[in-house]
């Protein structure tokens, strides 16, 4: 085992001692669902944490805190400076202002962490000790539900509200279990949150559900009806999903907005996620500003890796949005042909009604009563269908659209670097035609200006470089969850077919004898 | 396009012959058996050989086959429907027409938009494209069988001379389908029967037996023609499922072959199993349609037949009251007593004859009636049995060796061999249950 696995960044006993841990428990309790991806993926270590429980959301921080140890160094860094920092109060609002403000932080931290990884080796077994204290105590996770939407308020000013419950060991919470109630724009707000502090430095930030203002309508003006209710499921089973997702990634796991959505039982109204707020309209210019910009940049390619993952990422978008056609289309012929099983059992009943012969009478009931259960299987079927099989492959495509993003800001982050190069030579050929002219105080100016720009030069390789590293993690850590959840969901969806038919089978078994005694 | 699926003859040697008689129970009889020994599809039409075994005298030989189209076999049963003197029978449901636009007209759109998917999925569709039609071509094949079936089983119908004729004459009967002006004339005949079917379907009827059958008819038949809709649907939403399979194991096949790493080896056998449960659910929709859907649709016809029948007697009896009460005034008058008595006796006759031979129709067409439901229904029922269980051991097959493929990984070879074994040495789906349960329970 060990000799498949790549050893982490600093010394081998950690993962080991790990194992060791796990070997000792029976490791295949859980279902089906839980089973991991083949032995050549690059760590394995982190497989038998995720047996352990039966949840499949919940062992992903173990494999976190052994791998990603350098994030956390980094996201622990970035938490200490801001929290004395006076740039909190901008990261903490919900003013999404593009890139600039949450740079600097992590430009102050840069050269920290530089002079951290000298000494990093100490902090290293530090923390490698804590993790193993965790691991030998509690069992490492965290678990997020969503349920009871109710609402709240009357007419247009109403809205629903989530339980948003979430069951922890992690020491960084003040208890253990704990719910509080959120609104579908806490949601958006807690993203666009993540998403102005996260994205632009490479982090891949789950994407929140999606606003839906013809269904927020219909359950407003009050319509109890199956197409609201089923809205609000859809609603509530994405919320709950986008929730697992964000706390499976270590860095955000570890952010104070996280932690303050999940924990406080009051939260700023994030106004403006709203559609047609002033943050709103200046999402959308900006928006559209970054689409023309993508169109103009042309970026020198050194890294051939990105090149081919971008490419890839295209072509499973293209695949995955083809499937997700197909099956909302077999959603939909699942669900016509509940109604028209339905119907027949109606038909089927009343033709059995005034049949005379008693015996076909009979059977031509029980045959009704049997196409109407086969329905109702139908019915459960499309279901199992839909938020299974369905959604998965939505969340998916949204989840690529933000990995695209990831890319682009990698490319705004090179044009930046770029254009302070170009800059740079600029003030050089000014202080070089100075020098000529003879200026010493314009010379002096041109002297700081230079130097000024060298430092962002540096800075801005730094930065990308940074972001290109980030990124690689990102991708590689997206690819090993995107395998672990398209097997879990295609095999539980394949249980619940199996499950169908053996249904289907009592069924006709019990119908058969009846249609034999017809005489 | 059409002549590539000429090849329907040899599906039909195999397999036809136990589509033969599906929706009737018929006895063969010795004295005259008739067969639809092969079919051929042209461009717009289909050619029927129909192959007569028979013993009886009237026949040149004992043996023969004659080519007949589909206007011939409506030929017939109009001539059936015309005769004054099967009054008194149900007369077998003429067969519809064989209607392959549908199916031609998505062979077409099929071609024109080869270009826009990939090989495999446009062979595949054209495979099913294929199956498609020849199924519609069986089930026409099948019907016209049924009809002269039923028509060579009855005992009267069988001597008709135009059956007789229909079965030898080896040469084109010249027989043309119906030009506009004669379409023209049926439709206002048809208007005239049913507004005088309403009218003397008001009229009470002394025999309680047939009262009651005229109640039941009626009912029946409007229920039969709801449940025989309600099924076509069904049947139609079943198959757009199954076809939806077909599209998503494309889609995955094609995500597989894209994919670099080794989830692609796992799109592609899932690719595989989406593909086996489509043919599945293809065949349990096809066979609905046929045991179900047409069984519905049959009845249909021939409860349409009965009620014909029936309407047939209630005008000869409305008529030989009207003869009675023209006697009467006739005695009364002392004029044209002669005339008005024969004419009497005459519809007296005739409505004794029908009511007679209407009698034990009826009853044989409930005899037939509740066998033919009995065998179709007993036939859905296992077949969709038979399918349920082999797409759930397929399923569960398919799912049992990723799983211990996967575990092979981590613990070792042993639970996964364990679980094959079981598999192996048991077809038994109890134990197979079992399995899965240990698989999704615990350890």
């Amino acid at each position: 085992m060990a000799a498949e696995r790549e050893p982490p960044p600093l010394g081998d006993g950690k993962p080991t001692d790990f194992e060791d841990l796990e070997d000792g428990e029976d490791l295949f309790t859980s279902t089906v669902s839980t089973l991991e991806s083949s032995p050549s993926s690059p760590e394995p270590a982190s497989l038998p944490a995720e047996d352990i429980s039966a949840n499949s959301n919940g062992p992903k921080p173990t494999e976190v805190v052994l791998d990603d140890d350098r994030e956390d160094l980094f996201a622990e860094a970035t938490e200490e400076v801001s929290l004395d920092s006076p740039e909190r109060e901008p990261i903490l609002s919900s003013e999404p202002s593009p890139a600039v403000t949450p740079v600097t932080p992590t430009t102050l931290i840069a050269p920290r962490i530089e002079s951290k990884s000298m000494s990093a080796p100490v902090i290293f077994d530090r923390s490698r000790e804590e993790i193993e204290e965790e691991a030998n105590g509690d069992i490492f996770d965290i678990e997020i539900g969503v349920s009871d939407p109710e609402k709240v308020g009357d007419g247009m000013n109403a809205y629903m509200a989530y339980r948003v419950t979430t069951k922890t060991s992690l020491s960084m919470f003040s208890k253990s279990e704990f719910s509080v109630k959120r609104r579908f724009s806490d949601f958006l707000g807690l993203h666009s949150k993540l998403a102005s502090k996260y994205l632009h430095v490479g982090y891949i930030v789950p994407p929140a559900a999606e606003k839906s203002i013809v269904g927020m309508t219909k359950v407003k003006v009050g319509k109890e009806d199956s197409s609201s209710t089923e809205f609000v499921e859809k609603r509530r089973a994405a919320l709950e999903r986008y929730l697992q997702r964000t706390v499976k990634h270590p860095t955000l796991l570890q952010d104070p907005d996280l932690r303050q959505f999940l924990e406080s039982s009051e939260l700023p109204r994030a106004v403006n996620t709203q559609a047609l707020s002033g943050a709103g309209i200046l999402r959308m210019v900006n928006k559209a500003a970054d689409a023309v910009n993508k169109m103009t940049i042309k970026m020198n390619e050194s890294d051939a890796w990105f090149e081919e993952k971008q490419q890839q990422f295209e072509n499973l978008d293209q695949q995955l949005r083809k499937l997700h056609v197909s099956v909302e289309a077999l959603v939909c012929h699942r669900k016509e042909l509940s109604a028209n099983t339905a119907a027949f059992a109606k038909s089927a009943a009343m033709l059995g009604n005034s049949e005379d012969h008693t015996a076909l009478s009979r059977a031509l009931s029980q045959l009704a009563e049997v196409e109407e259960k086969i329905d109702q299987l139908h019915q459960e079927q499309a279901f199992a269908d839909f938020y299974m099989f369905s959604e998965l492959l939505s969340d998916y495509i949204r989840l690529i659209a933000a990995v695209k993003g990831v890319f682009d800001h990698r490319m705004k982050c090179w044009q930046k670097w770029e254009d302070a190069q170009i800059t740079l030579l600029k003030k050089r050929e000014a202080e070089a035609k100075m020098m000529v002219a003879n200026k010493p105080d314009k010379i002096q100016q041109a002297k700081n200006e230079i130097r000024e720009w060298e430092a962002k030069v540096q800075q801005g390789e730094r930065d990308f470089e940074q972001i290109s590293k980030t990124i690689r993690k990102e991708v590689g850590r997206f690819e090993k969850e995107r395998v672990k959840d398209f097997k879990t969901v295609i095999i539980k969806y394949l249980e619940s077919l199996v499950q169908t038919q053996q249904q289907l089978i009592k069924y006709w078994e019990a119908f058969l004898p009846e249609a034999k005694a017809i005489a | 396009m059409m002549e590539g699926l000429d090849d329907g003859p040899d599906f039909l040697s195999e397999e036809d012959r136990g589509l033969k008689a599906i929706n009737v129970d018929l006895q063969s009889d010795a004295a005259l058996q008739v067969d639809i020994s092969d079919a051929l599809s042209e461009r717009d039409k289909v050619k029927f050989t129909v192959h007569t075994k028979s013993s009886l005298p009237n026949f040149k030989q004992n043996e023969f086959s004659v080519v007949r189209q589909h206007e011939e076999f409506i030929w017939l049963h109009d001539s059936f429907v015309e005769n004054e003197d099967y009054a008194g029978y149900i007369i077998p449901p003429a067969p519809p027409r064989p209607d392959f636009d549908a199916s031609r007209e998505k062979l077409q759109k099929l071609g024109e938009g080869e270009g826009s998917m990939t090989k495999e999925e446009f062979t595949k569709m054209k495979q099913e494209l294929e199956a498609e039609y020849l199924a519609i071509f069986k089930k026409t094949v099948a019907m016209h069988e049924v009809f002269l079936c039923r028509v060579a089983a009855h005992p009267i119908l069988r001597r008709d001379l135009n059956f007789h004729v229909f079965l030898e004459y080896n040469q084109d009967l010249s027989v043309r389908g119906k030009n506009k002006k004669e379409k023209l004339e049926d439709f206002f005949k048809n208007m005239v029967k049913s507004a005088d079917g309403v009218i003397v379907s008001g009229v009470k009827d002394v025999d309680d037996f047939f009262e009651h059958e005229r109640t039941f008819l009626l009912e029946y038949h409007n229920r039969v023609k709801d449940a025989s809709a309600k099924s076509d649907r069904m049947t139609r939403s079943h198959k757009s499922a199954a076809d939806d399979y077909n599209r998503i194991g494309s889609s995955l096949y094609a995500l597989g072959t894209q994919d670099s790493t080794d989830i692609c080896k796992f799109f592609l056998k899932v690719s595989e199993l989406f593909d086996k449960t489509r043919k599945i659910e293809a065949r349990v929709s096809a066979d609905e349609d046929l045991k179900l859907s047409d069984l519905l649709k049959y009845y249909l016809r021939e409860s349409q037949a009965a009620k014909d029948l029936l309407y047939r007697r209630s005008r000869s009896l409305v008529d030989y009251e009207n003869a009675n009460k023209a006697l009467d005034k006739a005695r009364a008058k002392n004029k044209d007593v002669l005339q008005a008595e024969t004419s009497q006796q005459l519809c007296c006759q005739k409505f004794e004859k029908i009511s007679e031979s209407a009698k034990q129709e009826l009853i044989d067409f409930k005899t037939r009636r509740v066998a033919a439901f009995r065998k179709n229904l007993v036939e859905l029922a296992e077949l969709e049995l038979k399918h349920a269980k082999v797409e759930y051991v397929s399923r569960a097959r398919w799912l049992t060796p990723v799983i211990p493929a996967l575990w092979e990984a981590k613990a070792g070879r042993s639970r996964g061999q364990e679980i094959e074994t079981i598999l192996a040495t048991t077809g038994n789906l109890q134990l197979l249950q079992n399995c899965l349960a240990v698989l999704n329970g615990d350890t």
